[in-house]
């Protein structure tokens, strides 16, 4: 088989996109039980008989969890069911306690919406418009871990642990329509789709939606035609793609795969494919050629969903303002280009800037250290800019030590890593570790005391009127105070105690 | 002295409150019934003796210590083993769960507790309810008091027999197509099906969750509306119990007044199939009812003759889904041998523990959910199901309450029907219609039929939610039969 280049695929093949997103809400109980939904406890303590599935309990669903979903899909311009049920989507799993999901299936409570997404081009930026098909609630599963065999999959594995807390989670798929046209874009339509809606479902503050802890999962269906054609190829369905980051390189590398597939004259096989952020590349899972057979049907168990109409209006008249407007917004209050505007919304640092400003920082300088060094050492850690453990406050207090000339620069990027290493708060950092800019004068004029009684020789020129010389005097005073003093201030001392003037 | 098996449970209630008796002595009376002759019918799977007689002992001291007492403290109860009780084993007449010890109660489970009731264990059923003669039962038959080598009905066919053969004054079943009422019928006992809704199906195995419905079994009217009491009423763990409050059956039951009542005859439930001794025995009712001041009316539901189809289709469709559970992996039998992955664990376990009726009913449910069929069958059989509750409605509109025999037939021979399932299915051909419905439903002795000396039963049905007007007129007409016959049916049994 012939390896394409991404360009040389696009010469021959067009993409088209579907993505699929499972949104984990952060309601305090679970969808259809009073269980806790905290992330991190004991494997099987967050459980009872309904969420265990044991014989004999039933479900009654959250009220919280379609208020949040109704919110997701009235801030994602759909319509509103009036009447829509739960259905069962039956199939043996064990990481299912009933061997059935409570989700689904064609009576959705959102369908029909919008999200419009800002996509980054050579000139700018373009917004796309990404359809939405539907905005549907389900219960997540329990985690399986498969301990033994390579894959780290349940074939080949010795055994299998199964942790039911995450089991009966409310979560909410969102599904959009299909994605035509963005040809060499489409990698980047993906990954600022995903962006533009996590930053939607955090703006609502319906979950936390963090990719690393899996509250927000992207599934990426992708198919290539040629050029032209009006059929559409056979697609493959990219799982569990876990950070905004790997979205393009999953759709990326499946352009790529498939363009070569089908250039070689072979077809693709229509097959859920599992993506390997090691290498970016993603590998065969399960055939999905033959039609899945969930038997779907209403949920006996639980009644109608019927929101009030008037309910539903109150909830989209009380939607916070949506991130589009609110890009626009903040664009023009601090001034920037749209070029500075698309590197802050694709740092995913947008809120944090915003925070950092309203906590006293200038916008100039809360960019300044978002995109820059924090950006820098989230890369260093493998992590998203809001999961480091520093928070918009500090980074205001940060820059208003700098501006009291407290910390100069150097010493205000000690005092952020500091920080983010769970050292303290920056004001105790800088008190417990003695990292002030020394400005007392007592502590200044000894060090320079030191120095002049070790190097007559140069106190001598500097006295004769060679001021260039003091050069030595200064370079010896800041490396005794571990550069924490101010040069131009040095020097002005060390000019008084010699009585000469520049 | 009196033999305590023999009262009504408002009389074992009344001689406890008034202390003529304990609490202890009733149960233990009970208990030593049991274990006397249980070994010929085989009702309990599990008699819990050791929690009964502390209940009891609990009831006598909040008695001695002048604390209020439920209407049915200290009264003795079978429970179906479909109910979960805490740390009680629970098997739903299935191996797949033998050994199988429940972490909580069910509902009907913790109000019968904290009514003061005490639970004597739990009683056999045709496996996960699917049967109509608890012969489907992985622990064995259930034999009929009345003549040890019939059935007693089912699937609760358990708590028909513990009722009537004296080891408990009451017992709860459940009836998903007649589970509680066509036992009742055969063996001369009051069974209730409430309206849907009506009691919490939370910890109740679940066979079909759209028909399923939990209610009591009794030697009289007044025991069991008091028992459907204490089970009844709004449950916020169930979303489809329904939340207005349990209706005055109580009251109804002791009213015995029919004047002014209209009362519909069901046209399509009668004629061919129906033993001649049934039919003649509702036709005595019929006449007792208007010397009762009820004015008889015939009414005709077409539909009906659909019932069994839809029923049979919408029946396993829940079951293959709620009995996936059974997979070995949580609880219950697992079957694993050697290296065996998940799948063949999941389905070695299910090929062992379940029975062939079970098995037979998950295979035609999976069919007929599978895409492709699910208009054809599921979703056919939904709209049966509406043209069904249409014609009740139409009915309901002429009468206060339906009326008709509620079995065609009296109890047959263990294994007789056995090998034909469809034989099996026709006994429930007049109860099915009210589950497909959600209306309420009541059995109460009749008669017996001269031909084969065994009971028959009449169905009272009520509109939904108006569960008083079948208590109202079953507790009129057992009036006016005891009167008749000059001692309760149930003395006519033989003594065991
Ligand atoms: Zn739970």
């Amino acid at each position: 088989m012939t390896n394409l280049s991404f360009d040389d695929a696009l010469t021959r093949f067009e993409p088209t996109l579907g993505l699929e997103v499972h949104v984990e809400l952060n309601t305090a109980t679970k969808v259809f039980c009073a269980c806790p939904t905290s992330f991190g406890s004991e494997p099987n303590t967050n459980v009872c008989p309904v969420c265990l599935g044991l014989p004999g309990s039933l479900p009654t669903l959250n009220e919280k969890a379609v208020e949040s979903i109704i919110r997701i899909g009235l801030a994602l311009n759909c319509q509103i069911a009036p009447w829509s049920r739960m259905a069962r989507k039956n199939y043996f799993y064990p990481d299912m306690p009933k061997d059935f999901q409570i989700s689904q299936y064609d009576e959705p409570i959102c369908f029909d919406g919008y999200l419009d997404v800002l996509v980054p081009d050579q000139d700018g930026s373009t917004t796309v418009r990404i359809g939405i098909e539907r905005v549907h609630l389900e219960e997540d599963t329990g985690k399986l871990t498969h301990a033994g065999g390579s894959t780290g999959r349940i074939h080949g594995a010795d055994y299998s642990l199964v942790d039911y807390n995450r089991a009966g989670i409310p979560l909410v798929e969102i599904v959009t329509k299909v994605i035509d046209g963005t040809k060499h874009a489409a990698p980047l339509v993906a990954k600022a789709y995903v962006s533009a809606l996590r930053d939607l479902v955090r703006n609502l503050g319906v979950s936390d939606v963090r990719m690393e802890e899996g509250s927000l999962r992207c599934d990426a269906n992708l198919s290539l035609k040629p050029i032209g054609s009006e059929t559409l190829g056979t697609r493959t369905e990219t799982k569990n793609v876990n950070s905004l980051r790997s979205v393009e390189r999953a759709v990326r590398s499946e352009m790529v795969r498939q363009a070569a597939v089908l250039d070689s004259g072979q077809k693709v096989r229509q097959e859920t494919r599992h993506f390997q952020e090691s290498d970016g590349s993603t590998s065969p899972g399960r055939s999905k050629e033959q039609a899945e057979e969930y038997r779907y049907f209403p949920e006996p168990d639980l009644l109608p969903i019927a929101p009030d109409a008037a309910w539903v209006a109150k909830l989209k008249s009380e939607l916070p303002e949506a991130p589009a407007a609110k890009r626009e917004r903040l664009q023009a209050a601090w001034g920037i280009s749209d070029f500075e505007m698309i590197s802050v919304i694709n740092s995913g640092g947008i809120d944090l800037v915003e925070k950092t400003i309203a906590a006293g920082c200038d916008q100039a300088a809360a960019r300044k250290w978002w995109m820059g060094e924090l950006s820098r050492i989230a890369n260093e850690l493998d992590q998203e800019l809001e999961s480091l453990s520093i928070s918009p406050k500090q980074v205001a207090e940060v820059e208003s030590l700098i501006q009291s000339g407290t910390l100069n620069d150097k010493l205000a990027r000690v005092v952020i890593a500091a920080v983010i290493n769970g050292e303290g708060s920056p004001a105790e950092i800088v008190a417990n570790q003695n990292l002030a800019v020394v400005s007392d004068d007592t502590a200044l004029l000894a060090a320079i005391d030191v120095a002049i009684t070790q190097s007559p020789d140069v106190v001598a020129k500097i006295k004769e009127g060679k001021l260039q010389a003091a050069g030595a005097v200064i370079g010896a005073v800041m490396k005794a105070t571990k550069g924490q003093a101010d040069a131009a201030k040095v020097r002005q001392l060390l000019f008084e105690r010699l009585g000469v003037s520049e | 002295m009196t033999d305590l098996t023999k009262l009504t449970a408002v009389e074992i209630a009344t001689g406890i409150k008034s202390g003529d008796f304990s609490a202890v002595a009733v149960t233990k009376a009970h208990l030593d019934r049991i274990s006397r002759i249980d070994s010929k019918i085989n009702a309990f799977l599990h008699v819990d003796t050791e929690g009964a007689l502390s209940q009891a002992k609990l009831v006598d001291e909040k008695r001695d210590a002048g604390k209020a007492l439920g209407d049915l403290a200290g009264v003795p109860v079978a429970v179906k083993d479909i109910f979960t009780q805490k740390g009680v084993p629970t098997t739903a007449g299935s191996k797949i769960l033998e050994g199988w010890i429940p972490p909580y109660d069910s509902t009907v489970v913790s109000r019968m507790k904290q009514a003061d009731m005490v639970l004597l264990g739990k009683v056999n059923m045709d496996e996960f309810a699917m049967g109509s003669s608890t012969e489907n039962s992985g622990y064995g038959p259930t034999r009929n008091p009345w003549d040890l080598d019939r059935i007693p009905g089912g699937s609760s066919g358990g708590s028909s027999a513990a009722v009537a053969g004296f080891m408990s004054s009451l017992a709860v079943g459940t009836d998903t197509g007649g589970s509680i009422r066509q036992p009742a019928a055969v063996t001369g006992t009051v069974g209730v099906k409430p309206t849907y809704g009506g009691v919490s199906r939370y910890g109740m195995i679940a066979l079909a969750s759209s028909l399923d419905q939990a209610g009591p079994f009794a030697r009289t009217v007044l025991d069991a509306a008091l028992l459907h009491k204490v089970m009844g009423g709004h449950d916020h763990h169930d979303s489809t119990s329904i939340s207005a409050p349990v209706p005055p059956i109580v009251e109804a039951a002791k009213s015995l007044d029919l004047k002014g009542m209209k009362i519909g005859v069901v046209k399509e439930l009668s004629g061919e199939g129906y033993q001649a001794g049934v039919l003649s025995l509702f036709q005595d009712s019929v006449a007792i009812l208007k010397d009762l001041g009820a004015q008889i009316v015939e009414v005709s539901c077409p539909s009906f003759e659909y019932a069994l189809a839809a029923y049979y289709l919408i029946q396993p469709s829940e079951c293959s889904s709620n009995l996936a559970r059974f997979d070995g992996m949580r609880y219950g039998m697992r079957v694993a041998e050697g290296n065996a992955g998940v799948e063949e664990v999941m389905s070695a376990t299910r090929a062992a523990g379940f029975g062939a009726e079970v098995k037979r009913r998950i295979m035609i449910g999976t069919y007929a959910l599978s895409s492709g069929y699910y208009d054809a069958y599921y979703g056919s059989a939904q709209k049966v199901r509406t043209l069904i509750a249409q014609d009740y409605a139409k009915a309901f509109q002429k009468a206060d309450v339906l009326i008709s025999p509620t079995s065609p037939v009296t109890a047959f021979k263990i294994g007789e029907k056995t090998n034909d399932p469809m034989a099996m299915y026709l006994n429930d051909i007049c109860t099915i219609p009210v589950n497909l419905a959600g209306i309420g439903g009541m059995s109460l002795p009749i008669g017996l039929d001269p031909a084969d000396s065994l009971p028959v039963g009449l169905q009272v049905m009520s509109p939904v939610m108006q569960d008083d007007r079948m208590y109202r007129v079953g507790g009129a007409l057992e009036a006016a039969l005891l009167n008749h016959w000059g001692a309760p049916l149930l003395d006519r049994a033989q003594q065991l």
